[in-house]
């Protein structure tokens, strides 16, 4: 790899070296280092593009990653990568995707996640999207991903999208069986004329399941934000989203929080709030002699923490 | 040395102007431990938020150790050594305790030094430290908090607005020692404190008494506070929790 994908796979993978556990680099289209472990298993799909990796039952405290550099302009992608998760795991998988564009053309990834995890099974799952380089070319991510959740497992996913990525629709479905537990949180923002676009359908389909989905974000400049997240209750269960929002210059954003209950049992609740950082906090921050350019900074990193 | 000189603040108060300092003029010298105290709605939040920048005199000029800072921002002043804990606290959704502490020194400060200055305040470091200064903080704690961030800045002059407004009893003790040690502390630092306490303003060594816009009474403690003692200007403990309760009521 070189320079440019190196610095991506640092920023979408906090990876600093060859990590130990599972892995597959995905660079410009191609793998480009792969290692499957004895509970792991890493392969290429015989059809299409992407790849399947199987966790054997009973494995913990191993993780998989599977970062996607793309840094040639023009490059569009659609890659799909399935998840089989046996019982009984605890495992953390790192994706990510990165793209530089110094082109004139879009580069574009679209990748689409399927997770089948498995009973009483745990999983930390973080992804973040990092775009630079200053060509004309816009840097585009419409990732999907698919969850869908056996009895009494639980899964964390982490998404975070702090920089540079022009285009995003982001949809998330998620299925949750008996006593099953996802908990998600979001982070964005979106600066210049940047559009992304969140969507969260999560089924809470058998008694004790609950989720609590969390976005927070910002929008900058004349970017453009919408959240969509429905969590429907179709049995004894417990569903909790939240869209917090600080809007700045001539952001717009559109939050859609939407609970569905279709059963007598269904705990749901929604909480939506957007706003410009408050005057006070940047008084405050002043006092102890920062800019106000720095104390909007300090703020918002915090609030992105 | 602070001097104000011929300071007014007029503001727009449904549509007709309203003059809320009048023309105050002082001085606060180096060093000293100084209590604002007199009846609310009397000025003294306006004059401290004038002071720190917050909000602009509409007359009059400000000095602070021989430059005229009348025309400088809230951050420059903040640079020159001035330090303003808020009567009503901020609250900020992700900042840590450790964040403001840190942004308040200025520097990369270790954790151990950002401890010091909670415990300086009364709060048990490791509770707090990582805490976000959010709607889970009582009041009380958020006051605390307040205070430590002045006390990690390097400040020539510092200005407590009620730093007692909204803390208990117990913590109210602790509060007073921090201010006696404030005062004690060898340290080049001139502290202003705007409060009704009697225990405050027993350890200044100078009182002003702020009323209606102007300066109404001013000088050494053993020439105000006999004056005073026993009003609502300078009362005991018990004054704030009863005022509570009648408030309640
Ligand atoms: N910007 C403003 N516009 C209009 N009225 C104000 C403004 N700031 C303060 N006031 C009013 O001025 C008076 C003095 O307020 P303040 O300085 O907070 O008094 P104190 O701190 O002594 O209780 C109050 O009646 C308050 O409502
Ligand atoms: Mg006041």
């Amino acid at each position: 790899m070189d320079a440019v994908q190196l610095q991506l796979m640092r920023e979408v993978a906090d990876l600093h070296d060859v990590p130990e556990g599972a892995y597959n680099f995905r660079a410009n289209g191609e793998s480009v280092g792969r290692n499957s472990t004895a509970n792991i298993d890493i392969t290429s799909k015989t059809e299409g593009s992407g790849i399947d990796i199987r966790i054997k039952p009973g494995t913990k405290n191993e993780s998989v990653h599977i970062p996607v550099v793309l840094s040639e302009s023009g490059l569009k992608e659609t890659v799909y990568n399935d998840f089989y998760i046996g019982e009984d795991c605890d495992v953390l998988i790192v994706a990510g995707c990165g793209i530089d564009n110094c082109g004139k053309q879009d580069s574009e990834h679209d990748g689409i996640h399927r997770f089948y995890v498995g009973k009483n099974s745990r999983v930390r799952y973080v992804e973040k999207h990092y775009g630079s380089g200053n060509g004309d070319g816009k840097r585009i991510l419409n990732p999907v991903t698919e969850v869908y959740m056996e009895e009494g497992s639980s899964m964390e996913m982490e998404m975070v999208q702090i920089k540079g990525v022009d285009s995003t629709e982001r949809a998330t479905i998620a299925e949750l069986k008996k006593d099953a537990k996802l908990v998600v949180r979001e982070r964005l923002m979106t600066h210049g004329s940047q559009n992304a676009v969140s969507t969260y359908k999560v089924s809470l389909n058998e008694d004790g399941s609950s989720a609590d989905v969390v976005s927070r974000s910002v929008a900058r400049d004349s970017s453009y934000q919408k959240f969509d997240a429905c969590i429907i209750g179709n049995a004894a269960c417990s569903g909790h989203t939240e869209c917090d929002s600080i809007i700045m210059d001539k952001g717009r954003i559109l939050a859609l929080p939407a609970l569905e209950a279709n059963n007598v049992d269904a705990a749901l609740v929604h909480e939506a709030a957007i706003g410009k950082i408050a005057g006070e906090q940047l008084i405050k921050l002043m006092t102890l002699g920062l800019t106000e350019a720095e104390a909007e900074e300090q703020i918002i990193n915090g609030f992105l923490k | 040395m602070l001097e104000l000189k011929n300071i007014s603040f007029g503001a727009d108060s449904d549509g007709k102007k309203v003059e809320i300092v009048r023309d105050i003029s002082l001085t606060v010298p180096d060093n000293k431990f100084v209590v604002i105290t007199g009846p609310n709605g009397g000025g003294k939040s306006t004059l401290a938020k004038i002071i720190a920048g917050i909000e602009r005199n509409t007359a009059g000029s400000i000095i602070f150790n021989g430059e005229d800072i009348t025309e400088k921002s809230i951050t420059e002043r903040a640079r020159l050594g001035i330090g303003f804990a808020f009567q009503q606290p901020v609250r900020f959704k992700g900042l840590t305790v450790l964040d403001l502490l840190r942004i308040a020194a200025g520097r990369p400060i270790k954790m151990d030094a950002a401890c010091e200055y909670l415990s300086e305040v009364g709060l048990c470091a490791k509770d707090y430290i990582n805490r976000e200064v959010n709607a889970s903080l009582s009041g009380g704690e958020l006051k605390r908090i307040e205070i430590a961030t002045v006390l990690a800045r390097d400040v020539k002059l510092a200005l407590f607005d009620e730093p007692e407004a909204g803390i208990d009893l117990w913590s109210f003790n602790n509060l007073i020692r921090i201010f006696e040690k404030l005062r004690e502390s060898d340290k080049e630092r001139t502290i202003v404190v705007i409060s009704h306490q009697e225990r405050i303003l027993n350890i200044a060594d100078e009182i002003i008494v702020l009323a209606d816009g102007r300066v109404e009474k001013q000088g050494s403690k053993d020439e105000i506070l006999p004056e005073i003692i026993g009003t609502k200007y300078a009362a005991g403990e018990c004054y704030k929790l009863t005022e509570g309760v009648k408030g309640n009521a």
